[in-house]
């Protein structure tokens, strides 16, 4: 504390020496050894603190370095906040439930406060924004990309094979999207720009290099990023079903009603017209509604319907085995 | 400078006297709180601040402060009058959680939001925000915007409302409680006069609301629920399955909450069935799994299993796999009826 008010007040650097002259605290430390070790851990804890720590020399004549505080760089900037203004600053400061966040949020509401604003953080209104990250790779994910590192994890593909390969990441920063939280970065063994869903980190992630290292592209957009994997294919045509009277409920929320339909074979129900854009999805969608449904057009989703109904009829047949490993076939 | 509790207590040293710089006269309790420290501690802060101050440590040169009643006032502040800036971290989590807000239209006031992120902006100079990103779902602005109204008014709610796990639309008067967004989600938070209970409801799925005219009136007992466990609460009622999962079928277990995950071995060599990738992928490292998923409705357990083509086959409870398997036979019939129905008429 008497180092900060000290180095604040001073225009001129001040040397080691100096300031163990002067700085109350340094003054009864016994030995050089003992002073520098001192002294050098607590430039290091003001540093990780944030202080703006200056090295430099008065002239030419200085033999060593000395130290100082830029008052400009130490001090917040003015800031006055109307009182909603205040009351959203205290709505930011509880959105995160994830401990790193969280912490640095109320730091940065505690400086708020001491420059003689007004934020509430007690209150806890009906309304209650929230984000929360359970994954126990987002804390060294986030201090890496602070800290300008390079990471590398075991990362499962998602998809079909689902198998686990190593990643080696200059990480440009982690994204919500949809509820998930993603890794966003350049993948040096694809040499690409990549998104990487935390969920499906395995195991611990471990830092490369030193901090630093990582240069994020300027106007890179993380969203889009995140987007490009994960955003709805366009949609490639129109479903036609037919829905039991009173019945598929989801189905006719996605779709829109056409018409009142008699289909034989099946009996009285509704058209309905659904957005095809992945046959696959939609299929899974149709299939659920079992006798429901029926798939008026396209042949090829009628076909997959089907295909997925004989398979689930498969895997059912013999309903009895508790062993997963016995085969049923 | 002692180590002890340094990295606490040093930034709570350095912003306390610009703090109270601000609010001559503040009772001690109100910082202490505002602190997040007990008065004890805060005493003993107050009482190193004291001894602090510029080389020479003269009169003048220290902190001062005086003490009234339960009230303190800085009367030499030894050039401490501003805080420290945020710093990346502090600027990052602030700033992203302002823009998060700002891009929650119906949910909060984004004009003041607004306003005070660029004021942050101004203020912390280069610490700004970098590194994270968070997107929300704004599709449901209007709903959204109603049951702001309806909180604030103090109203309750006439809702249209979908439920996934019944597959069904109902009509209900609720007495919202909270307006939530929990991950990446918009919820109201209500008291289901239908239910006669507290009750989620996602803002996606309400397909219509209405602010009534009759104030809110939840039961004083209503209470809100501990969502630090996820938005899935298993209740003592809830039935549970065990589902095996085929590899392409492994999101499931992602996009669900299931419990106790079991990889399996891989499967020993099977003859042809009516998979659809099974084999399409190595038999090394496989990825099948076995979960367990709770449900509040069997009908949607079985809505599930019947859309995943064999992806998931249900082992246990053994009536519930007969029912799938009875649903997947009657719907395979008809689909051959309507085809054969069809082809008569052409023929």
């Amino acid at each position: 504390m008497n180092l900060v008010l000290c180095l604040l007040s001073t225009r001129q650097f001040l040397s080691a020496e100096k300031i163990r002259a002067t700085v109350a605290g340094y003054a009864d430390v016994p030995t050089d050894e003992a002073f520098f070790r001192m002294f050098e851990r607590d430039k290091t804890e003001l540093r990780e603190l944030g202080v703006p720590l200056e090295t430099g020399r008065n002239s030419g004549f200085d033999t060593t370095d000395g130290y100082r505080i830029a008052r400009h760089d130490y001090e917040l900037g003015e800031i006055d906040l109307e009182p909603d203004e205040a009351a959203a600053v205290a709505l930011a400061a509880r959105l995160w439930e994830t401990p790193g966040l969280a912490g640095a949020a109320h730091g940065a509401v505690r400086k708020l406060r001491a420059a003689g604003v007004e934020v509430d953080e007690t209150g806890s209104g009906p309304v209650q924004p929230r984000v929360r990250a359970v994954e126990p790779a987002f804390g060294p994910l986030l201090a890496a990309v602070q800290a300008g590192q390079v990471v590398t994890f075991a990362h499962r593909r998602g998809g079909p094979t689902g198998e686990i390969a190593q990643r080696t990441v200059e990480p440009w920063g982690v994204v919500s999207a949809r509820g998930r939280w993603y890794l966003v970065g350049h993948d040096r063994d694809r040499a690409d720009v990549r998104s990487f869903r935390l969920s499906r980190i395995a195991g611990a992630v471990a830092t490369v290099g030193p901090p630093g290292a990582v240069t994020v592209p300027s106007g890179v957009d993380l969203l889009a990023v995140v987007d490009r994997g994960v955003a709805l294919p366009p949609v490639i045509g129109t479903a036609r079903l037919w829905v039991a009277a009173g019945r598929a409920n989801g189905l006719r929320r996605l779709g829109r009603v056409v018409r009142p339909l008699h289909v034989a074979g099946a009996g009285e129900g509704t058209e309905l017209e659904v957005d095809l854009r992945s046959l696959d999805t939609v299929a899974r969608w149709v299939a659920g509604y079992g006798s429901d449904v029926v798939v008026l057009h396209p042949p090829e989703l009628a076909e997959a319907v089907r295909r997925s109904w004989a398979a689930v009829a498969a895997a059912h047949a013999d309903t009895a085995p508790r062993e997963p490993q016995e085969s049923l076939r | 400078m002692s180590a002890n509790g340094l990295a606490e207590r040093l930034p709570r040293l350095l912003s306390l006297v610009p703090y109270l710089l601000a609010r001559p006269g503040v009772p001690l309790g109100e910082v202490a709180a505002d602190f997040g420290v007990g008065e004890r501690q805060l005493r003993r802060d107050l009482e190193l601040l004291w001894m602090c101050g510029l080389p020479g440590y003269g009169p003048g040169d220290l902190v001062d402060l005086s003490f009234t009643g339960d009230t303190v006032t800085v009367t030499e502040d030894a050039g401490m009058r501003r805080p420290l800036r945020l710093t990346t971290a502090e600027g990052t989590a602030l700033l992203v959680a302002l823009r998060t807000l700002g891009d929650l239209p119906g949910m909060v006031d984004t004009d003041a939001v607004r306003r005070a992120t660029a004021k942050i902006e101004r203020a912390v100079g280069d610490a700004g925000a970098g590194g994270v990103a968070v997107e929300v779902s704004r599709q449901e602005q209007a709903t959204t915007a109603a049951v702001r109204e309806a909180l604030e008014a103090g109203h309750a709610l006439r809702i249209r409302y979908y439920t996934a796990s019944r597959d069904d639309v109902t009509s209900r008067t609720v007495d919202p409680m909270r307006l939530l967004l929990v991950e990446g989600r918009g919820y109201l938070e209500a008291w289901c006069r239908r239910a006669g209970a507290v009750r989620l409801f996602r803002l996606d799925r309400v397909d219509d609301v209405a602010v009534l005219d009759e104030p809110a009136a939840a039961p004083p007992d209503a209470a809100p629920a501990d969502l630090s466990g996820g938005v899935f609460q298993a209740r003592p009622e809830h039935a549970s399955a065990v589902l095996l999962l085929e590899p392409w079928a492994r999101w499931v277990a992602e996009y669900y909450p299931v419990e106790q995950i079991v990889e399996l071995p891989p499967e020993p060599p099977a003859g042809p069935d009516g998979g659809r990738t099974r084999h399409d992928h190595a038999s090394s490292g496989d990825g099948r799994a076995r979960v367990l998923v709770r449900y509040a409705d069997p009908a949607w357990l079985v809505r599930l299993v019947l859309g995943l083509g064999g992806g998931a086959r249900i082992l246990e409870p053994v009536e519930l796999a007969a029912e799938v398997a009875r649903r997947a036979s009657r719907a395979l019939a008809q689909a051959d009826a309507v085809q054969a129905a069809e082809g008569a008429e052409r023929g």
